[in-house]
């Protein structure tokens, strides 16, 4: 185990210092490109231009956005709650801590170089370039090429929280077995290789699926399939949880996932709602078909799964709203309500037979992050093709309106972010696997994730002392007999 | 002295401890527990996978008893825990070599 005194050693010093000074040169020199006047810009004159770029400012919008941000920000703890519900006991902290440190990871990489390589200048159709390293030349003002009633910077951080959420969806696949550090190591370069530029090709200025026309409102492609493929792929590549699928691995907190549902389904008013960026009648759309679709998958989950098993299940109704949210997230913004009630139906049931399936086939997904996002997703964005309507926003038009083109260009769309993603995970992978393996030992998958890689235990609900610390010297009892042990029952 | 501990069903517990009351004993104790005899297991779904819970919660209760009072209470406890399906639960009965009151330090049947 490292003491203090060893990561202070000199040569860690130093490295540290040498990095902090590479970093703090880069901020500074993109910031000094920035800052060099044109022409002829005096002072009076840059105040005038950027008092203007102000005005267009329009507080309902801003506001809006704001609010959506914080939304969006508030399903990553709700998917937290919704996947640890799922896993057993001994996991629960473990499978938290990989959606909260993917909040802590992600804010700081995106405001240095994940919003510039998603959004920034365009660099031959398929990458961001890095000038706008560490948000230089994102300001106050708004960015008419991406929302010209909002400031730059309420569009950033209302992407951030997409930026966050997309990898955090990823390990529900894998849970119950990977290294921390694995997790940590894969989280940034996800982020950044795949994340961020398919991103740029679906909602930069430049990106070629934009180009091509690929419509997807609010992260069908670019939150859902591509998390859902990349977890189906990390999911083969990590292997099967010890003793799956033969021994039980009820969910042991199937309120906390209920909980979970609930603030997914809160926050994804802003995920949908809030990529309308403005307070207006789309966003009023938008809002309207995420609560419809939602509602109509989870009629359809609950209803099959009665039918099929005789029980409907908290966890089926929970999993069936989740899939109904998945797949209207493409469309929200370009179908008009009636027909989210039948994306939703088609949702609920589709995923339902995915999960199902999951068993017949043998692989383990272990929390359906591939069952429920990969192919709601890809129903969703398929259907987006089918029920975009002009009398609902002018920028989509589908199948209804006689457009067939634009069900095949989702199609197409959707076979390049799946490969893309694939591939892209499995290259991934396979350097996180060289470089600090990817799963944790059998030792440590029977004793949890939450003390062997945390060190930590969920619920310490005994009312006996179970233990002792080592701030005062043990009592010993007059006979000199020192009692070390406890029995504790403990449930099974 | 006997000690008696019976493995009897979650929903009997009650009736059961209402009657070994109305018969005089001192007290007894009582755990949660998971067991199965001939009762076979139940059977679950989870996402579709059937699976088979071998080990079914049931309630064990312990009590000390005076020799002479053993048969009188093993029979409250079989009639009132018994509902005649599979998974009735059981009953065991064995000696104790010593017994104590712990505030008073008595020893023996006077500790019961």
């Amino acid at each position: 185990m490292k003491t203090l005194k060893s990561w202070m050693s000199t040569s860690s010093m130093l490295r540290a210092a040498l990095l902090a000074g590479l970093l703090f040169t880069l901020v500074g020199l993109a910031h000094a490109q920035g800052a060099a006047p044109a022409a002829g810009m005096t002072p009076e004159v840059t105040k005038a231009v950027a008092d203007a770029k102000q005005a267009g400012v329009s507080a309902g919008d801003t506001a809006w956005v704001l609010i959506s941000s914080a939304l969006v920000l508030l399903m990553t703890p709700g998917l937290a709650l919704f996947y640890a519900g799922m896993v057993r006991r001994k996991n629960v902290l473990g499978t938290m801590m990989h959606s909260f440190m993917a909040i802590a990871v992600i804010s700081v990489q995106w405001v240095l170089f994940g919003y510039s390589l998603a959004f920034g200048p365009d660099v031959k159709g398929i990458i961001g370039s890095l000038g706008w390293f560490g948000l230089n030349n994102v300001g106050q003002a708004p960015n008419p090429d991406y929302a010209a009633t909002i400031p730059h910077l309420v569009f950033m951080a209302f992407q951030m929280m997409f930026a966050i959420i997309t990898p955090a969806l990823i390990f529900g696949a894998v849970a119950e077995r990977m290294k921390f550090k694995a997790y940590l190591l894969f989280l940034i370069l996800w982020a950044t290789f795949i994340y961020d530029p398919l991103a740029h090709w679906v909602w930069g200025v430049g990106g070629f699926l934009r180009h091509f026309g690929a419509l997807d409102f609010a992260g069908g492609l670019v939150v859902h399939i591509s998390a859902g493929i990349s977890a189906l792929v990390a999911a083969l590549m990590l292997g099967k949880r010890r003793g799956y699928p033969d021994e039980p691995m009820p969910p042991h907190n199937l309120p906390l996932t209920l909980l979970g549902a609930g603030l997914l389904w809160f926050g994804w008013f802003g995920f949908n709602a809030g990529s309308a960026l403005g307070a207006n009648g789309l966003a009023a759309n938008a809002f309207v078909t995420t609560n419809t679709a939602t509602a109509a998958a989870t009629l359809a989950w609950v209803i099959a799964e009665w039918l099929r098993h005789g029980k409907p299940t908290a966890l089926g109704a929970a999993s069936g709203a989740v899939a109904g949210l998945v797949a209207i997230t493409p469309a929200a913004g370009f179908v008009a309500p009636w027909a989210s009630i039948l994306i939703g139906l088609a949702a609920g049931l589709v995923c339902y037979g995915a999960v199902n399936f999951r068993f017949k086939v043998g692989y383990d997904d272990s929390l359906d992050a591939f069952g429920v996002h990969g192919v709601g997703g890809m129903v969703g964005a398929l259907l987006t093709g089918v029920f975009a309507s002009k009398l609902v926003n002018a920028g989509g038009s589908g199948l209804i309106d006689g457009n067939v083109n634009q069900v095949l260009i989702q199609l197409v769309s959707i076979l390049v972010s799946v490969v893309f993603c694939a591939g892209g995970t499995f290259l991934i992978l396979k350097l996180v696997d060289a470089t600090v393996g990817l799963r944790i030992s059998k030792a440590e998958e029977s004793e949890g994730m939450d003390l062997s890689e945390h060190g930590e235990s969920g619920y310490n609900l005994a009312d006996i002392p179970i233990g002792h610390g080592t701030f005062t010297a043990p009592a010993t009892s007059p006979a000199g007999v020192h009692v070390t042990a406890m029995h504790v029952q403990t449930e099974l | 002295m006997i000690k008696i501990e019976a493995v009897i069903r979650d929903s009997v517990v009650d009736d059961v401890k209402n009657a070994l009351n109305n018969v005089g004993i001192a007290g007894m104790t009582a755990w949660e527990v998971r067991g199965f005899g001939h009762q076979k297991g139940q059977t679950t779904t989870y996402r579709g996978a059937e699976y088979t819970v071998d080990f079914v919660p049931k309630a064990k209760i312990e009590l000390v008893v005076a020799d002479e009072d053993a048969e009188r209470i093993i029979a409250t406890i079989v009639e009132t825990a018994r509902t005649g399906g599979i998974g009735d639960g059981k009953i065991f009965a064995y000696p104790i070599s010593q017994c104590i009151r712990i505030r008073t330090g008595e020893a023996g049947k006077a500790a019961i």
